[in-house]
């Protein structure tokens, strides 16, 4: 992975020291609540309803065993023993007190970990595909090109003060794990006819209240120009984006109000002019020398064991569930991606205990060469576990309550922190997220089921991604009361999808009961190799419609 | 209608009500109940100057009304998390004695 040299090291320590001196200034009342405001957001700190919230950048959710046991060891020193991973690969911290930040920065920064950019009108953490470098689906590895991004936005004073938040996802896989449809702006690797690589250059895709999926902007932009194709993309957002009204100021809006032909029209146009002017030049060498702090591990030369591992799932029903759902194909013989779910039965999404980070860390130094991913489903990975080791590991992840074998199944829901901690929210998702996940249990059931995504956010902001889960769930607040709208259909892969409201807001206590009769119509109506996703693709809402609510006839009796 | 005022620490973040003799409290059964607007309103003009004094952070009046036991408890929900705590556990998973179970 990337390793810090003397201008990172150099650049984070003079960032913490000054911002120290701004807390220092701002508790001696030297600033007012309004300049610190500013000041605070870009270094990730907010104020929520129960305390400071720090969030920290994991960049492109890739993590070292060090990185997470300094996690976990901020967790208990600074805040109530435990972390919660969020759906742009980041750890937030909720009960944090302003006074210590400048304090948990400097142990942040000692394992090269920064909170730099993770909030305000920036770009933010760049996040990409968790199984970047070990799927066999990959191009090449996505991340050399997010670290080049995350190198050339962090500081630059053009984009420093954007009309607002900007997220970047990058995937090297055609099959998209990434959710680049759904960003300002997403890379999508892929061949030309001579075979090279480059990037489809995707803009204006977002969530929150006004959500789109977003369009090519140019199907092929070769790795020598996309600092300067991304950074012309940032020049005309930075001029045209709408700075009156923070509802519309993301790139999405001007996109889809110039329209995709004429926002293409102005990039291109400043992409041709910076030709002659200043253009910042990625040359191979470069792209070489970060690829380098990528390569992979030193594997060992093994072959797969696919006859021993079916053996063992054939003694152990628990195990193989867990190889079934969990672990994913590598791309090096004999060794396997292991997912960890943080999704056991009414656990809190994405929530995770001191005591299990720095396990999990020990795991990771044994069995992945010290290395996580966490990725946008809130969920972590061991990436290079040798299939010998399965068993082992899988043990060790069972004892810590992190191998519940749901990845990508219903129970394994996304949540936003919603109102328990957050102050935008207008209702709780995570209990929610925690009613489904206990109804749910049966992992057969589940398997049976089969692939399901229940996303569930708080408010219209969408930090649960409520638009792309193929069941999506909308906190909403009805003259002071909870209510949620559910929406079908959404996707966040590669063809991606936004969901289709399917009715009336329901109470809190309803909602499983929805979920069960939703699961129960696609069922009945699912045909030979249909996830719930096809079939609702088929058929359309009404049956669910019917299924939730009655009949048309029925619908209008109540 | 009951009121009370309720904010954040400026330093520790954590949440605060204005108590009597002006002092802020971390407890809700500490803070002043505010009988009648005037009143409200003066708590309200004195926890300013103290948001002016960088002791708090956005002090505000919420409604409350008065349980059973004699505890003030917010009318919204937003506020009555805020005032006994997040209704879910952290990390475990574990439900929290979040004294807001009335309202799921």
């Amino acid at each position: 992975m990337y390793r810090y040299d003397e201008f990172d090291h150099r650049l984070v320590a003079e960032r913490i020291a000054q911002f120290r001196r701004q807390v220092k200034r701002r508790l001696a009342g030297e600033i007012t609540e309004d300049q610190f405001k500013p000041l605070r957001l870009k270094n990730g700190v907010y104020l929520q309803l129960h305390a400071y919230m720090l969030r920290v950048n994991v960049p492109y959710g890739t993590l070292s065993s060090r990185q997470l046991r300094k996690f976990a060891h901020v967790a208990r020193t600074y805040d109530r023993g435990f972390g919660h991973f969020t759906t742009r690969q980041n750890i937030q911290y909720h009960w944090i007190r302003l006074e210590q930040v400048p304090d948990i920065l400097e142990e942040l920064a000692s394992v090269e970990i920064t909170t730099i950019q993770s909030s305000g009108n920036c770009v933010r953490n760049i996040t990409s595909d968790q199984y970047a470098g070990v799927a066999r689906d990959e191009l090449a590895d996505p991340r050399v090109y997010c670290e080049l991004l995350r190198q050339y936005s962090v500081l630059h004073p053009e984009f420093s003060y954007l009309p607002r938040k900007f997220k970047i996802a990058v995937t090297g896989s055609p099959n998209d794990r990434a959710a680049v449809a759904v960003h300002d702006i997403g890379l999508r690797m892929h061949r030309n006819a001579a075979g090279e690589i480059g990037f489809e250059v995707l803009v204006g895709g977002g969530l929150g209240r006004t959500p789109y999926i977003a369009h090519t902007i140019r199907d092929w932009v070769a790795p020598e120009d996309l600092l300067a194709y991304v950074e012309s993309i940032l020049r005309i957002y930075n001029i045209y984006g709408r700075r009156d009204n923070i509802h519309k100021a993301r790139i999405k809006i001007i996109v889809n109000q110039l329209g995709i032909d004429r926002y293409r029209e102005l990039v291109e146009e400043d992409f041709a002019a910076s030709k002659i002017t200043s253009r910042p030049e990625l040359p191979q060498e470069e792209i070489d020398r970060i690829a380098a702090y990528f390569a992979p591990p030193p594997y060992e030369p093994l072959e797969d064991i696919e006859d021993e591992l079916d053996a063992l799932a054939a003694s152990d029903a628990r195990f193989a569930r867990w190889l079934r759902h969990n672990v994913a194909p590598h791309k090096q013989p004999g060794y396997a991606i292991v997912n960890v779910t943080l999704k056991a039965p009414g656990a809190v999404p994405g929530d995770i205990t001191a005591e299990q980070m720095d396990a999990l860390a020990d795991i990771a130094d044994e069995y992945s060469f010290g290395e996580l991913r966490v990725n946008h489903r809130q969920n972590l990975v061991l990436p290079y576990v040798r299939q010998r080791d399965l068993h082992t590991v899988w043990k060790k992840l069972d004892a810590l309550v992190l191998a519940t074998p749901n990845l990508n199944l219903l129970s394994d829901v996304i949540s936003c922190p919603g109102l328990d901690y957050c102050a935008l929210a207008n209702a709780r998702s995570i209990p929610v997220a925690q009613d489904i996940s206990a109804r749910f249990v049966d992992v057969d059931r589940l398997a049976a089921i089969g692939p399901l995504t229940i996303n569930v956010s708080g408010c219209m902001n969408a930090c649960g991604h409520h638009h792309v889960g193929n069941i999506g769930i909308l906190g909403v607040d009805k003259r002071g009361k909870e209510f949620f709208q559910l929406t079908l259909g959404g996707s966040s892969d590669q063809n991606a999808s936004l969901g289709d409201r399917l009715g009336p807001g329901l109470a809190q206590e309803d909602v499983p009961d929805a979920i069960e009769a939703i699961v129960d119509r696609y069922l009945e109506l699912r045909e030979e190799g249909e996830r719930f996703l096809d079939t609702y693709r088929r058929v359309g809402i009404e049956p669910f419609k019917e299924a939730v609510y009655g009949t048309g006839e029925e619908r209008a009796i109540a | 209608m009951k009121q009370m005022v309720i904010a954040n620490h400026l330093a520790g973040g954590f949440v605060v009500f204005l108590g009597p003799d002006d002092r802020w409290c971390r407890w809700i059964g500490d803070g002043r109940v505010l009988e009648d607007p005037a009143e409200a309103e003066a708590a309200l003009a004195t926890a300013k100057r103290q948001e002016a004094e960088n002791i708090v952070v956005e002090p505000t009046l919420i409604e409350v009304t008065i349980d059973d036991t004699g505890l003030p408890r917010p009318v919204e929900i937003r506020e009555a998390i805020r005032a006994f705590g997040p209704t879910v556990g952290g990390g475990s998973g574990a439900s929290a004695s979040s004294g807001v179970g009335g309202h799921r």
